[in-house]
């Protein structure tokens, strides 16, 4: 695998990771928090969830996601090389 | 035993955790002094990261705001979590990559000039200094609560603390202190917590207490929706922001936070590029135990707080009422003269003053918990503030001996030399800091919007297209930050200070509050560099190649 491969697999992840990123904080914590708080799960409306919490675990897991593609990305590159 | 007694054992063994584990990690050279040596464990990172975030403000204000907020805080949250996912996926593992000690040091080889290094100094001092300045003056406010101190005497046993471990140890010194501190503060943070959520819904875990019902089978939530109606406040659970508003300052918050020089360091002290990844997850998810905690903490208070006081007469008062009175957190004026406590909305017949801070200070007394739970959130608070002004810092010391000595006036001098730079420049901002400490600024609060604002409209920018363009150069990056800056300074002396004719919230430019004008003045960065950078001709091979590299894993 040659080093541009990598970097455009790289850019790839980023994008992919974060459009969820703007997805679960902006979109459904800020934009559509309205249309998303008619649906109530729990004691919580959906809208509010994502703002104080569900954003917050949302993060956690993008970047946890982004180590383990990056770590299998490089591990293939050592392999190649 | 008596509550001032624990206070002490608290905050004095937690001190001597601190000054011994300075005394272990003493730096013997500038690479020690500035990243640690590079060898810090991604876990250690983390935490330390975690700590050097989470402020005096995190700990002590933020659940207090939140709960007077309600979705208006979720800014807050949001915004000071979500910078995390950009520093993992945009920056820290390059910057780590490219391997050297600072900040400006990034931007100064990238842009392959000395004035986009000066500009980044310049940048890197300001947010620094308006932010230590706040993390002082809470390390001041806390010991003069809890210890019965005067506000200079508890700032100058901080100011004794942070010189004693930063100056001794540097990078190193702090980032094993902020290990501890981490660990110090979590828990206390935690404990309350727990207690409280158990206490109102039966349920232990905070998060999931947040989303329960109290003992009449009522969700919290709408219970407190309901309290709010009833009282005149907006619902809880939506804002009273635009939502352009929101949108902005979120964004500013989180691209500022991936800005922030001393984030951005401790990156730095990893030993690999795979392991600046790690830290930032691991970073991210111990700052996510007290972010998810807090607004869960504003909703148990909030409704306490409504259902003790509200139209309750003034004699039926719990014991802690008093205390807060006395300290000036809690405010009472029988209004109407009916000897009833009436809160709402209206000011003209709101009876009641609350401080924000009370939401997590006063926790432990609300929920009858024993005296040791009360010395350990002052050593926590104390923990929060001294961490992150430890890590500001060395921002400040290092941008002095290294980025401005030994980058631009003295090339030639020693490893030896630079350290005792280092070291005397670390000193003289502790002085200056605690100068500021125990003399605020009127204008500390304010400030802390103003240096996210900064962060996000120059360093930002200018870091991630450095990193991923190979076709920026200096005058477009140099010109954006200039550009970005002076608009976010503008905007912030305009309607925070009245100068250039002041303005009221009507006057705000499309509805934008300063907090999150830094969103602005950041695309106008990235507008800026990117249009001088296609008018000027493109860096030289040899930077090509630097960015080339970096980005190799």
């Amino acid at each position: 695998m040659k080093n541009n491969t990598y970097w455009k697999k790289n850019i790839q992840y980023i994008s992919i990771l974060l459009s969820l990123w703007f997805i679960v904080s902006f979109g459904c914590g800020i934009l559509f928090v309205e249309q998303l708080n008619t649906i109530q799960i729990g004691g919580f409306k959906l809208g509010f969830w994502f703002a104080q919490q569900g954003s917050i675990f949302g993060f956690v897991i993008i970047i946890f996601t982004y180590i383990y593609l990056m770590n299998r990305l490089d591990n293939k590159l050592n392999k190649e090389n | 035993m008596e509550l001032q007694y624990w206070i002490w054992i608290a905050v004095g063994l937690s001190f001597s955790l601190y000054i011994g584990i300075a005394i272990w990690s003493r730096a013997g050279s500038t690479k020690e002094f500035y990243v640690a040596g590079g060898g810090v464990h991604p876990i250690a990172n983390g935490m330390a990261t975690a700590a050097d975030w989470m402020s005096a403000a995190s700990f002590i204000s933020m659940a207090g705001i939140i709960s007077f907020s309600g979705y208006d805080g979720s800014v807050y949250l949001m915004g000071w979590t979500g910078g995390y996912v950009l520093l993992a996926l945009l920056l820290a593992p390059y910057l780590r990559k490219f391997g050297k000690f600072t900040v400006p040091d990034f931007i100064g080889d990238r842009y392959y000039s000395n004035t986009a290094r000066s500009v980044a100094v310049f940048c890197a001092l300001i947010v620094s200094f308006t932010y230590i300045a706040g993390q002082m003056r809470g390390v001041g406010v806390v010991f003069s609560r809890y210890l019965e101190v005067d506000i200079v005497t508890g700032v100058l046993i901080g100011m004794g603390i942070v010189l004693f471990y930063a100056v001794l140890g540097g990078m190193k010194g702090i980032t094993y202190t902020q290990v501890a501190q981490y660990c110090v503060l979590i828990f206390a943070f935690m404990v309350p917590a727990v207690f409280i959520s158990f206490l109102v819904t039966g349920n232990v875990v905070p998060q999931f207490g947040f989303g329960a019902t109290d003992a009449e089978g009522v969700y919290l939530l709408d219970k407190l929706d309901g309290l709010h109606k009833e009282l005149g406040f907006h619902e809880y659970t939506s804002g009273s922001k635009s939502m352009f508003d929101v949108f902005c300052i979120t964004m500013a918050l989180m691209v500022g936070t991936a800005g922030l020089p001393h984030v951005i360091v401790r990156f730095f002290t990893v030993k690999k590029v795979s392991d600046a990844r790690k830290s930032a997850g691991w970073a991210l998810l111990f700052i996510a135990i007290l972010y998810t905690t807090a607004p869960a903490i504003a909703v148990f208070s909030r409704t306490n707080l409504i259902e003790t006081v509200s139209d309750k007469p003034y004699e039926q008062m719990p014991y802690w009422f008093e205390k807060w009175e006395t300290t000036g957190l809690l405010g009472f004026t029988d209004k109407n003269e009916d000897g009833r406590i009436q809160y709402t909305a209206d000011a003209a017949t709101n009876e009641l003053d609350v401080d924000v801070d009370i939401m997590v200070l006063a926790n432990p007394e609300i929920a009858d918990l024993p005296n040791w739970v009360i010395a350990l959130l002052a050593a926590g608070a104390l923990a929060a503030a001294l961490s992150t002004a430890a890590g500001l810092l060395l921002v400040i010391s290092s941008a002095v001996s290294h980025d401005l000595l030994k980058k631009m006036v003295m090339p030639d001098i020693s490893d030896k030399g630079e350290l005792i730079a280092a070291r005397i420049a670390a000193t003289a901002a502790v002085c200056l800091a605690g100068w500021f400490g125990i003399n605020p600024p009127g204008f500390v609060a304010a400030t802390v919007a103003l240096a996210f604002g900064l962060a996000a409209s120059s360093f930002f920018p200018a870091i991630l297209l450095g990193i991923f363009s190979k076709r920026i150069n200096k005058e477009g990056a140099i010109s954006g930050m200039l550009v970005g800056v002076s608009l976010m300074l503008f905007y912030m002396l305009k309607f925070k200070f009245g100068w250039f004719g002041g303005g009221e919230k009507a006057d705000w430019w499309f509805g934008i509050s300063p907090e999150g004008f830094g969103t602005v003045a950041m695309v106008a960065n990235f507008v800026v560099t990117l249009i001088i950078s296609s008018r000027t001709p493109a860096p030289s091979k040899d930077i090509q190649e630097l960015v080339a590299n970096i980005r190799k894993p």
